[in-house]
């Protein structure tokens, strides 16, 4: 009678593999669920408010109807280019640092370093660019703001672009040095070659991640409302102002609030398809 | 007749463990060698040795001497990428660099080092690096495409056509057939035979039958002697 599907074990085998596949699907659901939940509520909430005066106006007095948050929108792309700009090239560099030198202590020192700063929460990451730039300079500045962001973006990009590194087959690297090519020429030009898309990835991810901060912005770069794109002064960023409009008690700034939430969500979200579109094309390059 | 490359007591280590005891042997020029033995027994250790490849990776170190022409490739005033130059390696999985197209993988050598061609200068040295490495009719309309696109067999002809076209002297190849279907493999035996009049050539191999068709000269290893 063995095989047969109706065995007493067959059937308490078979309740215990549905009991498994139920929680693994009800998991996923609870995972999925707050994303939609906070897409939709968004898009219902932020929409009603979005139009094309909130993309090319300026804040609105209190109590006066209408404005946008232009100031705010070229802020955050401000801030977010001028902190790539700083950490891009110092976060590649000590990855290829890192990937070429696997076991040296320092290297072991400096990956911990980068492990532990991604740890360290973005508002302290703010006080420490309040202590190191604000204070000298004597005042906020998109500048301040641009370097809490970029000390957020490093080990990020160091800790992927090392990975991404990694993931070169030892073969490539030894091929190109027995053709005579330089240690360092071969790192740059075969292997961070053969790795670029991952490490673009990399640098796009750690974009999206300080699009959304506002710790760090908030005794940094503070927050303008007026227009500016002065390194030396406040500047507006989207995170701040809705943070400041979200709490404030006008019914018209809340309403703005939504919308620059929605702006903020659209481009994080832009930038993370952004990625999918970039590794579904090396995929084959690599391949 | 002058051998082009000889050992001297050479020794490798990897760590604290020797692959290799106190090798000497001598390798002629315009001839093919083949080194032969059991699997494990520090063949592809003894040819990494010939080009100092044996030294990349991290932790190994090569003692006793290996000459070129009768100088020491291991002398401490020689550097290491000026002997791979010299001697070129093809190694048992074909490596074509994935992100450049077949013209680039052949030109890569010469691109990497830094040297400046003009475009004229290059495509003849691509078109004869192919045609000695039998592939160029192969591809010849599409050396644009890239060159992770060809078949194994064609693959490892590639890359036999980027160690040429830097032009070494010498020429080692680790195993290039073990991955290789029949045909590819009597293809890459052909060109060996082609190839050994005008360069050294070293062959790694486990099987007999190979070594008996292309070799001139056979060296059998026993583990580590």
């Amino acid at each position: 009678m063995t095989g047969k599907a109706t065995t007493p074990r067959y059937l308490w085998r078979k309740a215990k593999s549905d009991l498994m596949m139920g929680i693994t699907v009800a998991a996923t659901v609870v995972t999925l669920l707050p994303l939609f939940i906070i897409l939709a509520y968004l898009a219902v909430r932020g929409a009603s408010s979005l139009n094309l005066a909130f993309f090319t106006h300026m804040p609105a007095p209190v109590g006066e109807k209408g404005g946008g948050m232009a100031n705010a929108i070229v802020g955050t792309l401000e801030l977010i280019g001028l902190a790539s700009l700083m950490g891009v090239p110092v976060g590649i560099g000590s990855g290829l640092y890192l990937a070429a030198n696997r076991g040296s202590p320092f290297a072991g020192a400096v990956r911990f370093g980068a492990d532990v700063m991604m740890g360290v929460p973005s508002i302290v990451v703010g006080i420490f660019a309040y202590a190191m730039v604000v204070r000298p300079m004597g005042g906020f500045s998109t500048l301040a703001g641009a370097v809490a962001l970029a000390v957020i973006m490093i080990p990020l990009v160091t800790r992927t672009t090392e990975e991404m590194l990694l993931l070169v087959p030892h073969e490539l690297r030894e091929a190109a040095l027995a053709l005579g090519v330089s240690g360092w020429r071969t790192t740059l030009w075969v292997v961070a070659r053969t790795a670029a898309s991952g490490i673009a990835t990399g640098i796009i991810l750690a974009v999206a991640r300080i699009a959304g901060e506002t710790a760090p912005l908030l005794f940094t770069a503070f927050g303008n409302r007026f227009w500016s794109t002065s390194l030396t002064d406040p500047i507006s960023s989207l995170t701040v102002q809705v943070y400041t409009y979200a709490i404030s008690p006008f019914p018209d700034w809340q309403r703005q609030a939504w919308a620059g939430a929605l702006v903020l969500t659209s481009i994080v979200l832009a930038l993370e398809l952004g990625v999918r579109w970039v590794t579904s094309g090396s995929a084959r390059a690599v391949r | 007749m002058a051998e082009k490359l000889t050992t001297r007591h050479l020794s490798a280590y990897f760590g604290q463990l020797r692959a290799l005891h106190d090798i000497n042997l001598a390798f002629p020029p315009n001839v093919v060698t083949a080194i032969i033995g059991p699997s494990g027994c520090g063949k592809s250790t003894l040819v990494r040795c010939l080009n100092r490849m044996h030294e990349v990776v991290a932790g190994a170190r090569a003692e006793g001497e290996v000459l070129l022409d009768g100088d020491n490739i291991y002398a401490s005033t020689v550097d290491a990428v000026m002997v791979r130059r010299r001697i070129g390696m093809v190694f048992q999985k074909p490596t074509p660099f994935p992100t450049m197209s077949i013209e680039d993988n052949v030109a890569a050598g010469l691109k990497l080092n830094g040297v400046a061609l003009r475009r004229s200068e290059r495509d003849r040295i691509v078109e004869r690096s192919l045609r000695q490495a039998a592939l160029w009719d192969e591809v010849k309309e599409r050396l644009r495409r890239p060159g992770a696109s060809l078949s194994g067999g064609q693959q490892q002809r590639l890359c036999v056509a980027r160690a040429l076209a830097v032009e070494p002297e010498v020429l080692l190849m680790d195993e290039p057939c073990s991955a290789l279907d029949p045909i590819s493999t009597a293809r890459i035996e052909e060109l060996l035979l082609e190839l050994k009049t005008s360069y050294t050539i070293v062959l790694v191999t486990h099987n007999m039958q190979q070594a008996a068709r292309t070799a001139d000269l056979t060296a059998f290893l026993m583990p580590g002697n």
